[in-house]
């Protein structure tokens, strides 16, 4: 990154901490089957207050292979209200191999047609970081979370400036550790929800108003 | 009788790596993983550099020829100078281990230390 960017980037953060955008346009990253699709879909629910989803949900890999984007989805919490456009990306990851989706069931035919969109999908996640105000980074709280997704994800955040907030998902299962993320990443808010069952779902609210609005 | 099998393994000094720009260090990694070698960066890469080598191994992954790469890096630390500041260098890469995704492995990894394993002859 030159000067020219780096200089640019901090002037964007010293505008926004000025002004404190009301408007905010985020995304939600993470690995593959975090659940990120199942938070997308319990936001609009809660708040758009029309029926659809963002997309389907599967226990196969990379079900989400394109960007799907919400706008305007008002957030009300501590007081304050926040209009978030929304981008559910595809889960990122560093290594596709249509084999994996075979396991599942699904024909040979089929997984590579998968393991195509997959890559694909993974070059827009990556090509909406750089039309983001902020990142919700959702983690398998079940899961390691040193993963280099993480890692490359807060990296980058922090190296933009970019707010970012930790999402440990997946709280109702019987495994989950939370604590193991927060320690991880003592540097970052985390809130552990569940996106499946709702759980905690008022503190993710109130921590996105916090922190994007 | 044991019957060994070799891994080759590059491991780049910083110095190497400093003078090349971004994209010649991810061509010089792919090509290089792609080949079946194993990667040590001792510097590793910026917050950028990862996220751009990502996008590009994404673009090269071919079905039976190369499915990916598996890297494990520690989080950026913190330049604390003023001029890497300015000069957009605020965070620094660490230590990087990259190779291709049907060779290596990550067992475990925290704060403070990486195990991977390699299997060969894949």
């Amino acid at each position: 990154m030159g000067f020219i960017s780096s200089f640019r980037d901090n002037l964007g953060a010293w505008i926004n901490k000025i002004f404190k955008k009301k408007r905010a346009k985020i995304g939600l990253y993470g690995p593959p089957n975090a659940g990120k699709t199942t938070l997308a879909n319990r936001i609009l629910k809660d708040w758009s207050g029309e029926e659809g989803t963002f997309g389907t949900v599967s226990p196969i890999p990379h079900e989400t292979r394109r960007a799907m984007r919400k706008e305007g989805l008002i957030i009300k919490a501590n007081g304050s209200t926040i209009e978030l456009d929304i981008v559910d990306t595809p889960g990122m990851a560093t290594k596709i191999d249509f084999k994996e989706f075979m396991a599942f069931g699904l024909s040979e035919a089929e997984s590579k047609k998968r393991a195509k969109e997959a890559t694909e999908g993974v070059i827009e996640a990556i090509k909406w970081l750089e039309d983001l105000d902020g990142v919700l980074l959702v983690m398998d709280s079940t899961e390691d979370p040193y993963t280099q997704v993480n890692v490359t994800v807060i990296g980058n955040m922090e190296a933009r400036k970019l707010p970012l907030l930790i999402v440990a998902n997946k709280m109702d299962l019987p495994n989950a550790s939370p604590s193991k993320i927060k320690a991880a990443f003592p540097q970052h808010a985390v809130v552990a929800i569940s996106a499946l069952e709702g759980s905690n779902i008022d503190s993710l609210y109130q921590a996105i108003a916090a922190q994007f609005g | 009788m044991i019957l060994m099998r070799e891994v080759h393994m590059d491991l780049i000094s910083e110095e190497k790596m400093e003078n090349m720009t971004s994209m010649e260090k991810i061509r010089l990694i792919l090509d290089k993983v792609k080949k079946g070698k194993i990667v040590v960066l001792e510097s590793g890469l910026t917050p950028d550099e990862e996220v751009r080598l990502i996008e590009m191994t994404m673009t090269e992954i071919r079905v039976d020829e190369f499915s990916g790469i598996e890297i494990e890096s520690y989080p950026s630390k913190k330049t604390g100078s003023f001029l890497d500041k300015i000069f957009g260098k605020a965070f620094k890469g660490r230590m990087t281990v990259i190779g291709p995704a049907n060779q290596i492995h990550t067992i475990e990894k925290d704060k403070y230390q990486i195990s991977t394993k390699v299997s060969v002859g894949d």
